[in-house]
């Protein structure tokens, strides 16, 4: 099989399809997986906290 | 400046800048028979100047440690006022440009007002000058705070921010001379080009050095937005600027594309401008000076999170509905509209996110200007992208490409998303980083808000209707099948809009002198010290050794 346009196209249409269904799912399982749930209540907590103004480290 | 670079720093900084002087000496001298020359000039003169003003502070003393027990500000307050001044530069040549469009005669026959020099000088203003110190004069403030972590040096964050100002000092000059690769948001020809890579390497290795350095365990998503702005800026640039210079010194280059790969490529690059310059960096913002000034976390930071993937992931792929009815593959010009259409999902999450935070705390927006900028700039980003989606689709595209209504879509976005929170933003660093109890004059922000806010509105109504008119008459048929406008009809049918735009941006324009004049007096204010402050003053410190 030649390497031509209709390759290129062929791969994208079909691994494009998958990699995106994949990155999809990938993403909401990790943003709703329950074990997370308090870190990213504790991020959105802490970025608008008012404590002392200097670095921890 | 210089006394708070370590020796080894400013040996460095010698290293750098005497390097640079000698660049731009070399550009000078070889490239005095080209534009190349001046610009060698303008190098020379800036390094140079940079160069002395190390060599005079060389032996001043070693900085205070103390100062590792706080957070490096002074690079994000010199760039708040670089952000500043670029911003009323920037929108002051877009008035005159659109001014141009009505009153074709007020070049006065110089060269270098042409509309297609200045016009370029007014997009690379807003967006790299305005929008882009603005973004790294914020990202350092958020970086910092969000991961508890000081920078991790003092000498990188200016390497970045002069750095980044030099390049667009030599873009603004060069459109002047006449200067450009023809693409558009990428004009500056390959040298510069090259300078901006290597500053932005620098600028994502001092996030990922912070980062390291934290301990702070998770990455606040601003930080994620940040990143991706600074990243897929950085590989669109590189791509799209491939080419091949005609001499070593001579600033014409070739590129490496031609015909529809070329527009393709440059299309690829220009929206996703749009996506990573203009929306995920100033999303950055929103989410941390949105919910700090509200008072109130995010509403939802899993949705976040999922905007974000769906933002970055599918951007990529919408430029090509730029390229509608082109030689571009129809499957292609598809791809890109299904794109478009599908982004208007993760954008309107965004939007949302943004206004349900707001949610409790709507007393505040309404006695609040500076939150009311931020609300509104999130209102404006639900329209816009909305709009977006919509002329996306080709037969819409078919009606609007080519006209204003395109121009319209853009100012939505820049002066009501971009703008909007970028000052709002501004306004409450302000304060925070010079320890100041408030704003100068709260009523100012007010009246910033209402020309803004009047500016925006009256140059998108005009845009709009001036678009749609200017796409019909286009596609106008008489009885025997030939079009019923010239070109010249429509562009009499435009000159009242054209007359109602520049009024628009004159609103705006006033509204950034507000804001930069109540910037000025906030940071000059005398207040009294607070009982906490930590002195900076070397004077106060233990004497140091001459000679040490």
């Amino acid at each position: 099989m030649p390497f031509d346009h209709d390759t290129v196209v062929a791969f994208s249409k079909s691994f494009g399809l998958f990699y995106l269904i994949a990155m999809s799912i990938g993403v909401l399982v990790y943003a709703c997986w329950p074990s997370n749930r308090d870190t990213f209540q504790r991020a959105a907590d802490e970025a608008i906290e008012d404590s002392e103004d200097r670095p921890w480290n | 400046m210089i006394a708070q670079l370590t020796r080894d720093e400013r040996a460095l900084a010698i290293v750098i800048t005497g390097a640079l002087a000698t660049i731009g000496l070399a550009m000078a001298a070889g490239g005095r028979n080209d534009l190349m020359g001046s610009h060698g000039w303008i190098v020379l003169l800036l390094a140079g100047a940079v160069l002395i003003a190390l060599m005079r502070g060389y032996d001043g003393p070693d900085p205070d440690p103390e100062r590792l027990s706080r957070y490096y500000d002074d690079p994000t307050k010199v760039g708040v006022f670089l952000t500043l001044t670029w911003g009323v530069v920037g929108m002051a040549f877009g008035v005159w440009v659109a001014a141009l469009l009505a009153w074709p005669d007020l070049t006065f026959d110089a060269g270098w007002a042409s509309f297609g020099r200045i016009r370029p000088a007014h997009t690379s203003g807003v967006i790299f000058g305005f929008g882009g110190n603005a973004l790294i004069a914020t990202s350092f403030h958020v970086l910092q705070r969000t991961t508890r972590a000081r920078l991790p040096d003092q000498l990188s964050p200016w390497f970045v921010l002069l750095g980044y100002n030099l390049f667009c000092v030599l873009a603004a000059t060069g459109y002047f001379m006449g200067m450009t690769q023809s693409r558009e948001y990428a004009e500056p020809e390959w040298y510069a080009d090259i300078w901006l890579v290597i500053v932005w390497v620098v600028y994502f290795a001092i996030y990922l050095r912070t980062l390291a350095r934290r301990t702070e365990p998770h990455i606040y998503v601003a930080n994620w937005y940040y990143m991706a702005f600074i990243l897929v800026v950085a590989i669109l640039h590189i791509v799209n600027n491939l080419a091949v210079p005609v001499s070593l010194f001579g600033a014409k280059s070739y590129s490496l594309f031609s015909g529809v790969q070329d527009a393709m490529t440059q299309w690829w690059y220009g929206h996703n401008a749009v996506a990573f310059f203009l929306t995920a960096g100033f999303l950055g913002m929103m989410y941390y000076y949105l919910p700090k000034r509200a008072g109130r976390p995010i509403f939802s930071y899993r949705l976040s999170i999922i905007s974000f993937w769906g933002i970055t992931f599918m951007y990529m792929w919408a430029g090509s509905h730029h390229l509608h009815y082109t030689a571009l593959p129809h499957w292609v010009q598809t791809l890109g509209m299904a794109f478009s259409v599908v982004l208007l999902v993760p954008s309107w999450a965004s939007a949302a996110n943004a206004l349900l935070t707001l949610n409790g705390a709507w007393h505040k927006v309404r006695d609040d200007a500076v939150l009311r900028f931020m609300m509104l700039a999130a209102i404006f980003y639900g329209l816009t992208t909305f709009e977006g989606s919509f002329m996306a689709i080709r037969p819409v595209n078919a009606l609007s490409h080519y006209t204003d209504w395109t121009v319209g879509h853009v100012h939505a976005g820049a002066l009501g998303w971009v703008a909007m929170i970028t000052f709002g933003s501004l306004y409450a660093l302000v304060p925070w980083i010079w320890k100041r109890p408030g704003l100068y004059s709260r009523r100012l922000v007010e009246v910033h808000f209402w020309l803004a806010l009047s500016g925006t509105i009256v140059y998108v109504f005009a845009m709009w209707n001036s678009g749609i008119i200017q796409g019909l008459m286009w596609r106008t048929y008489n009885e025997s099948g030939t079009l019923t406008y010239s070109f010249i009809d429509s562009l009499v049918a435009m000159h009242p809009y054209y007359i109602a735009r520049t009024l628009g941006g004159t609103l705006f324009l006033l509204g950034a002198l507000c804001a930069a004049y109540n910037i000025f007096m906030t940071v000059r204010m005398r207040v009294p010290a607070p009982d906490d402050a930590i002195s900076d003053a070397p004077a106060s410190r233990p004497q140091l050794q001459a000679g040490e």
